[in-house]
């Protein structure tokens, strides 16, 4: 009825589950090998939220000095920026991996193989959430250094990292649905377009206190701004439900749209 | 046995001066053109600083009532110069790239292999560079206009503001042509880019150096990028000074002269290594 090979790849689609997580298990490993492999992919990752952090709370450190501003300290209203866009630019890492892979001939080896369709994009996102942990770590210890301080306690690192991780599985569900889209490297520019707009577009330089014009209009009704919300309320004031829930349901609700993106993304590239 | 090793590894033959002026223009013409026809290529350079002049002006429009903050009739008026800046400083990164595609393609050796003066490789490439650094101020000056930029240095300012780009793309452009030359490599040029962004970002192009504090401060203040950023603004929004018009030129002259020795080097040590 059917051969060995899709005997072994149907057994391994209906597995209950365990071995689409050792397969994604596998596949995440890989990804994490490639930071210690090929750390000048990764540098630049680690470094550019450093940078941002530092250079956007000096250049606007005055900022903090227009009324209603909600800290004195920039760093303060910067480095969460900073921390959820290199989360983000994170997950885009992956999708940068994956055309790689495309067009290295290494994911045409990865179909072949009995790997449980899931796993290609479970896999990928299990190694985004490790690496933004660690531009999390480096960014926040950088960030105390240069005089950020926690303002409710140690729950605003937890919900700093729930930002984080949230824009990083919407990055890597983006970059790897476009990806599979394209598979050439014409899919990275609008990678880091998309999730460049998305985060500038937001509150990310000022309060929408303090905002004029165009940009407060839309800033207001972008989703990225409730999880730029969710992660800097512990360095502005304290932790709150208000200031929770709204980023979660954008988490979700746009991380959910990007893997189902980067679902479908690989189904059209199958067929 | 081989007519064509020597004539790559020689210097070339000294041309007349007419003969040089008409190849520097043939490969200046080929870089200008090879702008207009890959548009997607300099078309970041173009958008992005337009576009954090837009998001600085609605963030940080409130700013200008802060102490300190230079006497400005909106946001706009302090961006413009940055955005010159910035803008400028990408479209050089592309230029760079550009020698370096030709390295790695092989074109650089057949340039080479013809009485091409060596020279006139290198200044082609810069004058396509300045070439579309004086477009690139122009452009962002006419397009910012009609959002309510106000130029109070006139027409001569924005001529100054222009001239000012073409030459900063030649002091930039000599960084990345040194660096395209030494290397061969356009993912090396390419990499520079990050440097360039600190370098713009730790001075004062897009906040004033008096609302800033501390070592940001006096980094900014060592910066040479602060004052030809300054020059371009105080065109913008103060007046036809003989200051502001001696920061606007003389900073990239300064920068632009080390970047040439640094180029013409570069330049040299690629053939003495054939």
């Amino acid at each position: 009825m059917s051969t060995p090979g899709t005997h072994v790849l149907s057994h391994a689609d209906q597995a209950p589950g365990g071995t689409i997580m050792r397969s994604s298990r596998g596949i995440a490993l890989r990804g994490l090998r490639a930071i210690v492999r090929l750390p000048s992919a990764f540098f630049p990752a680690l470094m550019m939220p450093i940078f941002q952090a530092i250079a956007f709370s000096g250049t606007f450190f005055a900022i903090t000095k227009i009324p209603g501003f909600p800290t004195d300290r920039s760093i303060n209203w910067y480095l969460p920026l900073a921390t959820v866009m290199g989360a983000g630019f994170s997950g885009v890492g992956v999708g940068f991996t994956t055309i790689r892979d495309l067009e290295s001939g290494f994911f045409d080896r990865l179909r072949m193989a009995p790997v449980p369709r899931t796993a290609l994009v479970i896999g990928p996102l299990l190694a985004v959430w490790v690496r933004t942990l660690l531009v999390l770590v480096a960014v926040t210890v950088v960030g105390f250094l240069f005089g950020a301080r926690l303002t409710d306690g140690p729950l605003g690192l937890l919900t700093l990292a729930l930002a984080g991780l949230g824009m990083a599985t919407i990055g890597a569900g983006w970059s790897l649905g476009l990806a599979y889209r394209f598979g050439d490297m014409r899919a990275a520019a609008l990678m880091q377009l998309g999730l460049f707009n998305a985060t500038f577009l937001t509150n990310a330089q000022a309060p929408l206190s303090v905002m004029t014009g165009w940009l407060h209009a839309v800033a207001k009704v972008n989703p990225f701004t409730n999880i730029l919300r969710l992660g800097r309320q512990g360095f502005l004031g304290q932790v709150t439900w208000a200031n929770t829930w709204g980023g979660l349901v954008a988490i979700a609700a746009l991380s959910l749209l990007a893997v189902v993106f980067a679902q479908r993304g690989l189904r059209k590239l199958h067929g | 046995m081989s007519a064509a090793v020597p004539a790559l590894t020689a210097p070339s033959p000294a041309p007349s001066g007419s003969v040089w002026w008409a190849q520097t223009w043939a490969m200046s013409k080929r870089s200008i053109l090879a702008i207009v026809r890959q548009p997607a290529l300099v078309m970041p350079s173009l958008i992005f600083p337009l576009f954090f002049a837009a998001l600085g002006t609605s963030s940080f429009g409130r700013a200008t009532a802060l102490p300190g903050f230079p006497k400005v009739d909106s946001f706009l008026d302090f961006s413009l110069a940055g955005s010159v800046v910035q803008g400028v400083l990408f479209g050089s990164v592309t230029g760079g790239t550009a020698l370096a595609t030709d390295i790695e393609l092989g074109f650089f050796d057949r340039l080479l292999a013809t009485p091409t003066s060596r020279v006139s490789i290198l200044l082609g490439r810069l004058a396509g560079a300045a070439a579309f650094g004086a477009a690139q101020a122009l452009f962002f000056t006419v397009v910012l206009l009609p959002f309510g930029v106000n130029i109070k240095s006139g027409v001569p300012g924005v001529a100054v503001i222009v001239l000012s780009g073409a030459l900063t793309a030649v002091a930039i452009g000599g960084f990345t042509a040194a660096m395209a030359l030494r290397t061969g490599s356009s993912e090396a040029v390419q990499g520079s880019f990050p440097l360039l962004f600190i370098a713009l970002f730790f001075s004062s192009a897009f906040f004033p150096r008096q609302n800033m504090d501390g070592a940001y401060k006096a980094v900014a203040d060592a910066n040479p990028m602060s004052y030809l950023v300054e020059g371009i603004r105080g065109l913008t929004i103060e007046g036809f000074t003989a200051a502001n018009v001696a920061k606007a030129l003389l900073v990239p002259v300064g920068i632009g002269a080390l970047s040439m020795l640094l180029s013409m080097r570069a330049l040299r040590g690629r053939l003495a290594a054939r």
